[in-house]
């Protein structure tokens, strides 16, 4: 079976994503970036789960993108707020946080 | 007729089952039901329409209809138990085991203890069952069976605490007598103490005080016993001060808590030794520590030590020579408290106790077959010496205090001559006409505001009939003339001091000759005292008119009553409960009328002789021991009959015909005469001021006692704490100084306060570093956690890839 492409893929995607997290300066940007993370933990679990022949594997896929729809309605709600509070979704200059 | 109920030929049976009328079983509820009214009074009272009393009398009422209840039940229960053996009771009695049977009831002892299942929750209700007497015809399966319902509450090395009740006769008549006065004494105060500054505050202690005093009467076990017993002294401390502004009452509150206390060191140390000797150091039960004494089990030495012991706590508690003293100052609190727990209740306490534990007493003391012994000689000095000392006093309540400390003497002198049921009796019936007669001067003294009868009474029966007419009844039921209350009692007593023989009595422990006496003396004096009393507060023209605000004790909360102006009759709340009261006076003797009086057996049930003693006393039972009844004789009526009319006859001679006659003559409302015996005898003037400074007892407490340890005393402990423990203490401290001095420069100031310096400054400087990592911005944490990661990642493969 051709695992390794699949796996291959998942890294190439998993490195943008974090790529994309880990520069990118617009929040939306970065909401997208955390998807194709998720999306290439996704193509693992799928792979993986064809190559046992187990149906876990999808199960697991399946519940990754329910949880990802979650998780995007609540990071877009975020930037939202963001964007009423501060008329900019720029994460720089985010930094209330700073000790 | 004489009914010994001996011991030896009585066949013992203690066992435990689980079946009672469910009033029997569930008499817990009735002091229940107060000790909650206190708590809801306490916080919620002052918000309620009635400022809380509505709770207190709702809750002594509910209290009062189900001691009915439990009373009928008990009725019920025994007779049930003695004439029906095929009912109800015997036939669960049955599912357990097979003692009631009345072939075996005659056998030896054996204890079935009955395991149904309800054992894990150690809720038992102990049937502590006696059979009756060989060879008594009349009582042949007619055991007295007492209703005990107990859980554990603790168990500890052996020993086990539990928490019950115990219900026989003598608990039922108290749960009786105790409700039903507090809930006329309640509904009393509604207008007595109406507009008290602290009304809601006393409504709840007399809730609190009927609870103590009905938990203290159920209690199955001594430990609860004290309990009670604290509880109902802290009520009484608080209710005798309260009006605590005024520095007589609060000092009368101290001293009767103090008083008290000196009592209670006897009742620790009794109930200790029995805990020991009799409970056999695991238990505290009652009724086992009784039957162990009646069996025969415990030695003669401990049950002296026991028995004197706890006589020194009835000598405080039931104000008994020579520690009554606190009794009489106790009048301090509002009248009301003084009828409910100076008069019916608490101070019977002592005297409870005494008929709880009576095989203590009539074994430890060797009361039967004696002639003299402590208990009895308390008694019947204190009948005598407070009986005298209520000539002297001008205070109406005092005369009335003082009459209580004797017929306390009375009772307890009855239970030193084994007259068990008259002691019992005697309680009961008292209770009834001393709440009434003291509801009476209260009823007086809210009308002229003043207790004093020389300045303030005198000629109120023309203003209030109706108090004067219940009080007459009241004192002549005191006074222990036929057929009222006081003379049923008061003769049985006689009776039982057994030294009658002479005239044709017989029977009774043994020669009590002195004890009849004295009882004799204590009559005449009874209805003297009383009689004097009467001609004082209502004969005579009205003393009372001018300023007397410095006398009035009671009358905070009645300044929109006039103070001048004629006394009028007290409200239908206060005349209500007296009507009652002396109903109850003139008729509750007839509940134990003597065997002969009238045709018939004494145990026929049918019959209305000896009821008391049928359903109260339990004789023939595990846990009472043999006491003889003396047999009543119509020349010992007739004699105390006739000593009580004397008495009255030679008051009445001195007041209403000589001092009266001299009063229209000179115009004045005398209250003695100028040129009595006092003033032209030397010896009675002697004793005169004897009785005016109360023996000098309160002197000998306060002046001696209580000054020797302030003066020698207090200086010599002065000079020790001085020399030996100042010395001892200060070198200890001049020691303790300097080495600390050494501590503090090396070790504190060098060694801890370094260390700690140095580690706050090294995480003061790790800290300035580490907080530019925290930037704030969330991309460089999360390329933090993903080097994190990736590092971790790669740690996890070459650990485990090689």
């Amino acid at each position: 079976m051709l695992l390794n492409q699949f796996l291959l893929l998942a890294a190439g995607l998993f490195c943008i994503g974090v790529y994309g997290v880990l520069v990118r300066r617009s929040a939306m940007l970065v909401l997208m970036s955390i998807e194709l993370i998720l999306n290439a933990v996704n193509i693992n679990l799928v792979a993986f789960g064809a190559l046992t022949d187990d149906v876990g594997g999808s199960v697991f896929a399946l519940f990754t993108i329910a949880v990802a729809a979650a998780e995007v309605g609540i990071g877009l709600a975020i930037v939202l707020l963001m964007y009423r509070n501060r008329r900019s979704i720029d994460l720089a200059q985010v930094d209330l946080l700073k000790g | 007729m004489l009914s010994v109920l001996a011991a030896g030929s009585v066949s013992k049976v203690s066992t435990v089952t689980h079946d009672a009328n469910w009033f029997l079983e569930h008499a817990w509820i009735i002091p229940l039901l107060p000790a909650i009214s206190f708590v809801v009074i306490l916080f919620f009272g002052k918000r309620m329409p009635k400022k809380g009393a509505e709770i207190g009398i709702t809750a002594v009422a509910i209290s009062f209809l189900l001691a009915l209840a439990t009373g009928w039940s008990w009725i019920d229960h025994r007779d049930h138990v003695e004439f029906d053996a095929g009912g109800d009771e015997s036939e669960v009695v049955d599912d357990h085991g097979d003692y009631l049977a009345p072939d075996e009831l005659g056998n030896d002892e054996h204890a079935v203890v009955v395991d149904d299942g309800h054992s894990n929750v150690n809720d038992s209700v102990r049937l502590a069952v006696a059979a009756a007497e060989a060879g008594g015809e009349a009582e042949g399966s007619h055991p007295y069976v007492a209703v005990q319902t107990s859980t554990q509450w603790l168990q500890s090395g052996g020993v086990e605490f539990s928490a019950g009740i115990l219900v026989d006769g003598l608990s039922v008549m108290m749960l009786l007598v105790v409700t039903l006065i507090s809930l006329l004494v309640h509904v009393y105060s509604t207008d007595y103490v109406g507009g008290d500054r602290r009304y809601t505050h006393f409504f709840a202690f007399l809730s609190l005080f009927t609870a103590s005093m009905l938990f203290f009467v159920l209690s199955d076990n001594i430990l609860q016993m004290i309990v009670g017993w604290e509880l109902v002294g802290v009520c009484s401390f608080a209710l005798i001060g309260h009006w605590w502004e005024e520095k007589p009452n609060s000092d009368a509150a101290l001293k009767a808590f103090l008083t008290n206390r000196v009592g209670d060191v006897g009742l620790l140390v009794g109930m200790i030794t029995l805990f020991f000797a009799a409970g056999g150091g695991t238990t505290f039960d009652t009724i086992t520590i009784n039957e162990q004494i009646v069996q025969g089990q415990v030695g003669h030495t401990a049950l002296v030590v026991a028995a004197a012991a706890l006589t020194a706590a009835v000598m405080s508690k039931s104000g008994q020579f020579i520690l009554h003293t606190w009794l009489p100052d106790a009048m301090a609190g509002p009248t009301p408290v003084s009828a409910l727990i100076h008069a019916a209740t608490m101070v019977v306490a002592g005297i409870f106790m005494v008929a709880r534990l009576y095989p203590v007493f009539f074994e430890g003391m060797s009361i039967g077959g004696s002639s003299i012994n402590l208990l009895s000689t308390v008694g019947a000095v204190t009948l005598v010496g407070a009986g005298l000392l209520a000539f002297v006093q001008d205070d109406i309540k005092k005369v009335l205090a003082y009459s209580t400390v004797s017929q306390l003497g009375y009772m307890a002198m009855a239970l030193g001559v084994g007259a068990w049921t008259a002691a019992v009796f005697h309680l009961f019936t008292h209770a009834f006409f001393k709440a009434n007669l003291f509801l009476g001067s209260g009823s007086v003294a809210h009308a002229v505001h003043s207790f004093d009868m020389k300045k303030d009474m005198g000629g109120m029966k023309k203003y209030m009939p109706r108090t004067f007419w219940t009080f007459v009844i009241g004192s002549v039921a005191l006074a222990g003339l036929p057929p009222l209350a006081g003379f049923w009692s008061k003769d049985e007593i006689l009776v039982g001091t057994g030294g009658w023989g002479l005239f044709g009595g017989t029977g009774g422990n043994g020669a009590y000759t002195f004890h009849l006496v004295m009882g004799m003396i204590g009559a005449a004096l009874t209805a003297a005292y009383m009689t004097r009393c009467i001609y004082l507060t209502f004969f005579g023209r009205w003393r009372g008119g001018h300023a007397h605000d410095e006398h009035a004790h009671d009358d905070h909360a009645h300044d929109d009553h006039a103070h001048h102006g004629e006394p009028h009759e007290s409200g239908p709340r206060i005349l209500i409960p007296l009507y009652v009261l002396s109903g109850f006076s003139l008729v509750i003797g007839l509940v134990n009328l003597p065997p002969g009086l009238f045709s018939g057996s004494s145990k026929d049930p049918a019959g209305w002789q000896e009821r008391f003693l049928h359903y109260i006393e339990p004789a023939g039972s595990s846990y009472f021991p043999a006491v003889a009844h003396g047999t009543p004789s119509w020349s010992l009526a007739l004699i105390s009959t006739g000593i009580a009319l004397l008495g009255i006859g030679l008051a009445f001679r001195y007041y209403f015909i000589r001092v009266d006659r001299l009063s229209r003559v000179t115009g004045q409302s005398l209250t003695s005469l100028p040129n009595g015996l006092t003033t032209t005898n030397r010896l009675a003037r002697a004793g005169h001021t004897l009785l005016v400074n109360k023996y000098y007892l309160d002197h000998l407490y306060t002046g001696i006692i209580a000054g020797f340890t302030k003066g020698p005393l207090a200086r010599a402990a002065y000079w020790v704490n001085q020399n030996v423990l100042d010395r001892t203490v200060n070198l200890a401290g001049e020691t303790a100084v300097r080495t600390g001095k050494v501590v503090y420069t090396k070790i504190d100031q060098g060694v801890v306060d370094g260390f700690v310096n140095r580690a706050g400054r090294a995480s003061d400087a790790t800290g300035q570093e580490l907080r530019k990592i925290n930037s704030g911005r969330v991309q460089n944490y999360a390329t933090l956690l993903f080097a994190a990661a990736a590092i971790l990642a790669g740690a996890f493969i070459i650990l485990f890839a090689l």
